[in-house]
């Protein structure tokens, strides 16, 4: 573990008692896990290799409740780290030792649904598919579909600012959010947008999508919900290189077809999923693009057509239309259980990089000699819409000395994505995962001035600390007070 | 006369901001000067302009994404895109023309800075949904950047899409890094005319209940329809509903008559074919239905956001007491509103009735003495007032960037 944590602020624990009593008095018995046994269900969320157990655990059911959680929380300078579904994979849901885990998991009813002007009210604790099945009857969906969706809350979505495999035609989070209601560190409550489509003044709302709980907590959101296509299918095409898929891809968007879905699979990732899910993957390709096209019959027929006319002079070695639905849902059933599949074989880390359309294939032979040189062996899966890479480095758990090995692999594969004109996230965060490498993407007065807008929202700097900053970029922005210990602990 | 500089580049700008921060002179903060009618007035003893920062920095379409310096005219950028079949698909709209400055001189920083989007909006998304990264000189004159040339990117806070809209009183943006989209093979609109307000919004939002992925729903109330460029429609002297689908043309046909079918307690509506379309969607970009009154009464502009199905009561409240015209944008949920020019604007009685129903309005084009009066842009409650102002400070501690231009605290 590569990662450093402040340490805990030893006063603050020593009070515990005096706090979760003060805690049940604001909140109700009902709403506090103060037992060891109960606090351990949030002492890491899925990037599960760090843990801290929680001074205590808050679960309101209310905006009010959680509001006079956070008033007296911060008149007692306690840290506050907001919680979903704790399905973070970059540690945004880490908890400290002392801090108060404040979840809104119990807030997820449906407000409202107004299918005319396609919106929809909600408690931010609803998972991101039950938004979802909620209007499916309707025949209307909710775009953002990051992979943990049957777990994940809109209020961790709305935090990272979370995506999925169809962002290039529908967005991410922030374009399919229009208003929330925040509660501040202060315990302000306030709403920020609303069920209209642009906000007045300030676009406030930018700056909460994103800001990965550091500047307030949502407690209800209006999301845009939208009709579904008629239909959609997808189809598989094979390469001999990564280049030739990469080229492939280009040659798609240039045509002026946007594909709801491009996903990209090197070969180790095929072997994976094909051994798991038998979904009709081709064995001797370097390379496999799924693509997915929506629309009436005839459209998608069409489509398909046209993408297979111009993957001709890449080469494919495999191109199949799916002719039936139980065929589609067999190679979507590979893709998505790509995680599930490799975890069966190996323990693995799950990187998430952007990069140019344009450097994928050196960036994969430079990931491949990467995790070659730590001894590991690495899988990798792209949104290729969107340049969004997910490396998979496999590493065996029960060895320290591999964990870390992959850890150090993946920081260097970060780095490797920021030098190709890339980014260190593209859906998953920053939380503590990326901390220490936002320098090598930022330069001091970018950071500052991030730095500066966290001051706004949050000045004791309480909310979601030893997070997305690294710690010893905060002196003269994080107060003394707050900062104390991370400082000390970063510096020695 | 106000000084008026023209920094070379984002170091020259950052050198220029930082000595003027020291000496606390206001900057006005200027592109073309498109939209300088619009905002609350306000007196700068510099200008500095974006005029020598101009170009494309990287143009990927296979990427589907741009880079152009904060300068570049909006027309340069929307040629370039069309070698290539693409375009910008938040459709920028122009008011130059409607607020008393030019048309289409409009720069790509002035877009972005004021969060120019047109009817596409209501399927594509706004300009904020289009920015990508930018580099930008805050009120310290500091350089600092924002996302980049990636369509995914949540690495940091999101400050880039938080200066969309913010018209110049945070930063002077230098750079902005887009999303580009393919421009749709064929372009089919059908029209309905006759339709009361009520029943349009309905239709509207009817249409973008459908699986044909509408992009534009546009009504137009009968005097601004008879004020179109496009004949074919302005000899309608009714109320015309316009809805809009883009697409390759064999699904472009398919679904426009799905569509019509789908729609038909409507009536039948009339398809103005591909030119036409084009035309009539240009037409509304520029806004010009409301340009053309100078021989008329004095008017003023107001642009309402709301949710649609409060449309109808809104517009019905308004009229209650003033004579309006209107032009119900995104199924309603945007509303062009037309007022007999007054010391007010009518703000007041506006203000009021969105209160109510929720929502906002910014004061677009009215006079000068009008826009010192009243809150061009929508009231803040104290706590976005707070967060507002520790916004300002925070990028511009010395309140420098267009002082007073969205409100007059910040």
């Amino acid at each position: 573990m590569i990662i450093q944590l402040p340490e805990p602020d030893l006063s603050i624990v020593g009070r515990r008692e005096q706090i979760v009593a003060a805690l049940v008095g604001i909140a109700g018995r009902d709403a506090v896990v103060s037992d060891e046994d109960g606090r351990r269900a949030f002492e890491t969320d899925a990037m599960t290799s760090y843990r801290r157990m929680p001074l205590a655990v808050v679960l309101p059911t209310s905006t009010e409740a959680i509001a006079n959680v956070l008033r007296y929380c911060n008149a007692n300078n306690l840290k506050v780290v907001a919680r979903g579904a704790g399905t973070s994979l970059c540690g945004g849901a880490l908890p400290a030792e002392d801090a108060i885990v404040v979840g809104v998991s119990r807030m997820s009813r449906v407000l409202d649904i107004d299918y005319a002007g396609r919106t929809m009210r909600v408690e931010a604790g609803i998972t991101n598919l039950a938004i979802t099945g909620e209007v499916a009857p309707e025949g209307f969906f909710y775009a953002p579909d990051p992979s943990s969706q049957l777990s994940c809350t809109l209020a961790g979505n709305i935090a990272m600012n979370s995506g999925g495999a169809h962002c290039l035609k529908y967005g991410v989070t922030t374009n399919n959010v229009l208003g929330v209601r925040v509660v501040l560190m202060n315990g302000d409550i306030v709403d920020i947008g609303g069920d209209q489509l642009d906000g007045g003044g300030y676009d406030i709302l930018s700056l909460m999508i994103g800001s990965e709980g550091q500047l307030g907590i949502i407690t209800e959101a209006t999301v845009r919900i939208i009709k579904a296509a008629e239909g959609a299918r997808p189809m598989l095409l094979g390469f001999d290189t990564n280049e030739a898929a990469g080229q492939c891809v280009a040659g798609i968007i240039a045509s002026g077809i946007i594909p709801v879905a491009m996903e990209f699979m090197d070969r180790p990732a095929i072997e994976v999923c094909e051994s798991f899910a038998k979904a009709g993957y081709p064995l001797d390709a370097e390379a496999l693009l799924i693509i997915e096209v929506e629309g009436s019959e005839a459209e998608i027929a069409e489509r398909l057509a046209q993408i297979q006319e111009i993957a001709k002079p890449f080469r494919p070695t495999t191109a199949t239309i799916s002719t039936n639905a139980a065929q589609s849902a067999r190679i979507w059933k590979g893709r998505k259980s790509a995680f599930g599949a490799l975890g069966r074989i190996a323990d693995y880390y799950c990187m998430d990089g952007t990069i140019p359309l344009s450097r994928l294939p050196e960036t994969l032979t430079a990931i491949s000699r990467i995790c070659t040189g730590y001894g590991l062996k690495v899988a990798n899966i792209f949104h290729a819409g969107d340049g969004n890479l997910h490396p998979l480095i496999m590493f065996d758990a029960n060895d320290p000395a591999s964990e870390a090995k992959a850890e150090q692999a993946g920081m260097d594969i970060l780095k490797l994505c920021v030098e190709v004109g890339g980014w260190l996230t593209g859906e998953h965060g920053v939380g503590i995962e990326k901390r220490d490498l936002m320098r090598f993407q930022f330069t001091p007065d970018d950071l500052a001035q991030q730095m500066r807008i966290k001051s706004v929202f949050d000045p004791r700097w309480l909310l979601n600390p030893a997070k997305v900053f690294p710690l010893d970029a905060r002196v003269g922005f994080e107060p003394a007070a707050t900062a104390t210990a991370a400082i000390r602990r970063a510096a020695a | 006369m106000a000084d008026i500089l023209k920094p070379r580049d984002d170091k020259d700008l950052a050198e220029t901001v930082a000595k003027l921060a020291a000496a606390n002179v206001a900057i006005e903060v200027k592109g073309a000067g498109t939209k300088r009618g619009i905002g609350r007035p306000i007196t700068a003893a510099t200008i500095i302009e974006t005029s020598a920062m101009t170009g494309l920095t990287l143009y990927e379409p296979t990427e589907l994404v741009m880079s152009a310096r904060a300068g570049t005219p909006l027309a340069q950028i929307e040629a370039t895109l069309a070698e290539r079949g693409q375009l910008l698909a938040f459709e920028p709209i122009d008011l130059g023309p409607i607020s008393g400055g030019a048309g289409g001189q409009q720069t790509i920083g002035g877009v972005f800075a004021t969060g120019a989007s047109g009817p596409r909006r209501i399927t594509s998304g706004a300009a904020r949904d289009h920015i990508l990264g930018v580099k930008a000189v805050n009120g310290r004159g500091e350089i600092f950047k924002s996302g980049g040339r990636v369509l995914k990117n949540v690495t940091g806070y999101d400050v880039g899409r938080a200066l969309v809209g913010s018209w110049g009183t945070l930063a002077i943006l230098t750079e902005l890094t887009f999303k580009v989209m393919p421009r749709p093979e064929r372009t089919e609109t059908l029209v309905w005319p006759g339709l009361t307000e009520e029943i349009a919004v309905e239709a509207m939002c009817a249409a973008l209940g459908t699986p044909f992925e509408v992009n534009g729903t546009m009504h137009l109330s009968a005097a601004l329809t008879s004020r179109l460029e496009l004949k074919s429609l302005a000899r309608e002297a009714a109320p015309i509903t316009a809805i809009r689908i883009e697409n390759f043309a064999s699904a472009v046909d398919y679904r426009a008559n799905r569509l019509a079918d789908a729609l038909k307690i409507f009536g039948t509506p009339q398809k103005l074919g591909h030119d036409a379309s084009l035309a009539f969607w240009e037409e509304l970009r520029r806004l010009s239905v409301f340009t053309r009154l100078a021989s008329e009464a004095p008017r003023q502009l107001w642009r309402l956001a709301t949710s649609p199905r409060k449309a109808p009561a809104v517009m019905a409240a308004i009229r209650r007491n003033t004579e309006a015209e209107a032009c119900l944008d995104a199924s309603g949920g945007l509303i062009w509103l037309e007022v007999p020019a007054s010391a007010d604007a009518g703000a007041a009685d506006i203000r009021r009735i969105l209160a109510g129903a929720g929502g906002h309005a910014t004061l677009i084009s009215a006079d000068r003495e009008v826009r010192e009066s009243v809150e061009v842009f929508h009231p803040m409650n104290a706590v976005i007032e707070r967060l507002s102002t520790g916004l300002k400070d925070a990028f511009d501690p010395a309140r420098i960037l267009n002082p007073g231009r969205m409100y007059a605290t910040l």
